[in-house]
């Protein structure tokens, strides 16, 4: 959208703790005591964008984003 | 421009202080006191532009909490493509805070008015009075609003549930458009798109206050008290140990020595203050006697007056316990919608009550910080940010009660009734 570089974000509404996101960015994230992403926002390098890309596709509750804006749901 | 300076009050006929509280719950009164509604100084394109150029000057901060600067969102919310709407947040849902229900209920005419000239700088139609459901109140509104004709808004009152974070920006906006008071999460913001997709400005009740007398007396005018960075006065609900618990306007830069003799002073005393309610901050006492306060955050801790909420803690009562229990039911009002607040905050409440009644050691210490570093940030809204804030700064503001805890010993403290104000009503649910 913006010429701004890409970021992680997580839509901590929409996260249900699937965990599946850090089987595929371990780079990126991490989780807490409860099971739930720590998700590292800082700009994400160029050969960490496909990757990040495949975790945002693989989370159940589409959760993740790689650009600034999160989804609104409910 | 004669018209425009014609309808502007003389500077001689406003008030000093109180600027907000002085005169009139009726409207006859209130227009005795502060005249009409000074649209016809504003009419226009032109107008709208350079109201909210004065709000701008004037460095009229949001009374809300968080401080921000009400002109750059009224120019925020002016620039969306629709037609706004203006939200008028009246819940005041920290329960050490009176201060938005006195306005209200002192002077209520003197929101509203703020409301239509909000209304009219961003070109919005429709103002919605967000007040907690119950009480009198909402009833009381319902009239005053009955009394006001031709005012160029359609009004409307929403009773918002009792939960502490329903009455988070975005919590209003879900609860206005689908009546369901949780927070949600954003982007988008609800001064990009918030209530029927529309931008939507929200403000606390006590900003709009200021607006209105801004638009009447002119950003000068506001600027003659207070500091360069937060001019104006202010509201503040001081409680506790003081000799007159009450609602005061004080003017920004008083340090808290001052505004805790405001209200009578300190009648035995104190251990601690905390400033800016619960989602504020401990400062030790008698060291933090000649602190400022004001929205700029001050000191190691960033302390800032938030809301207003001011209470004073007896040097003999116990600041862990009675962080503990506010943490609590500060976790109890999540709206279990995020996993780190869902979990974390009710982990960290426990972790302070074992501080706090002395069934801990070093470990509990350090599983509790790493617990409130792990939480902040990773909410929504910002629920577990103030709750988090609120219990760091008990471990810094009661270090050397907590060494004395850690050693598996309590202080006489924990015996004494607790003191800070939890909620007579609470809702269970979120319509
Ligand atoms: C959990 C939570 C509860 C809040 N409760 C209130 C409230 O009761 N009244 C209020 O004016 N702002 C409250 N706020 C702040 C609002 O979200 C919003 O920032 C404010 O109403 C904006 O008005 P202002 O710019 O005039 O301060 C709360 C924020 C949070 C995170
Ligand atoms: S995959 Fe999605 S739902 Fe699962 S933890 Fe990651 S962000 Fe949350
Ligand atoms: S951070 Fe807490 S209070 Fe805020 S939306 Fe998430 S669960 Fe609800």
């Amino acid at each position: 959208m913006s010429d701004e570089p890409p970021r992680l974000q997580v839509n901590p509404i929409a996260c249900v703790a699937h965990g599946v996101c850090r089987e595929l960015l371990p780079e990126r994230i991490t989780m807490d005591e409860w099971g739930y992403p720590i998700v590292d926002g800082s700009p994400l390098p160029a050969d960490l964008v496909a990757h990040a890309r495949r975790a945002v596709a693989a989370c159940p509750t589409l959760a993740l984003r790689v650009d600034g804006k999160l989804a609104r749901r409910r | 421009m004669t018209s425009v300076l014609l309808e502007r009050a003389p500077w001689e006929t406003a008030p000093a202080l109180p600027r907000l509280l002085g005169t009139g719950r009726k409207l006859a009164e209130h227009r005795e006191a502060y005249g009409g509604l000074p649209l016809r100084t504003f009419a226009g394109e032109e107008g709208r532009a350079r109201l909210i150029q004065e709000v701008t000057q004037a460095g009229l901060r949001g009374r809300g909490g968080a401080g921000f600067p009400t002109g750059r969102k009224l120019a925020s919310v002016a620039a969306g493509k629709k037609t706004p709407v203006v939200l008028a947040n009246g819940c005041e849902s920290e329960p050490a805070s009176r201060k938005d229900k006195t306005l209200l209920t002192h002077a209520p005419h003197l929101v509203l008015d703020g409301a239509v000239l909000a209304a009219h700088a961003v070109g919005a139609e429709k103002v919605i009075i967000c007040v907690e459901r119950g009480g009198s109140l909402p009833e009381r509104l319902e009239r005053e609003l009955a009394q006001r004709k031709g005012d160029p808004v359609k009004w409307q009152i929403a009773r918002i549930p009792r939960r502490y974070v329903s009455s988070e920006e975005s919590a209003l906006v879900h609860f206005v458009n689908s009546g369901d008071g949780r927070p949600i999460a954003v982007p988008p913001r609800p001064y990009e798109r918030g209530v029927d997709g529309r931008p939507t400005l929200v403000d606390n009740v006590e900003t709009l206050g200021h607006i209105a007398l801004i638009a009447r007396y002119g950003p000068d005018w506001f600027r003659e008290l207070g500091t360069q960075t937060d001019p104006g006065s202010t509201l503040v609900t001081i409680g506790g140990a003081v000799a007159q618990p009450n609602v005061y306007e004080i003017v920004p830069g008083m340090r808290i020595g001052e505004v805790l003799d405001a209200a009578g002073g300190a009648t035995e005393p104190l251990g601690a203050v905390l400033v800016g309610g619960y989602f504020g901050t401990w400062v030790p006492m008698p060291e933090g006697w000649s602190m400022p306060l004001s929205h700029d955050r001050t000191g190691p801790g960033g302390v800032t007056l938030g809301a207003g909420a001011i209470f004073a803690l007896p040097a003999d009562a116990c600041g862990l316990a009675e962080t503990a229990r506010i943490t609590r039911y500060l976790a109890e009002e999540s709206a279990e919608q995020c996993g780190p607040c869902m979990f974390g905050l009710p982990a960290i409440a426990d972790d302070l009550r074992s501080v706090a009644f002395g069934r801990c050691g070093p470990a509990t210490r350090q599983r509790l910080m790493r617990r409130i570093e792990m939480v902040s940030g990773r909410g929504a809204c910002r629920h577990p940010d103030g709750a988090t804030r609120f219990a760091t700064s008990a471990l810094t503001a009661f270090a050397e009660d907590l060494e004395t805890h850690l050693n598996g010993w309590t202080c006489s403290g924990v015996s004494r009734d607790p003191m800070l104000p939890l909620p007579k009503a609470r809702d269970r649910g979120w319509r």
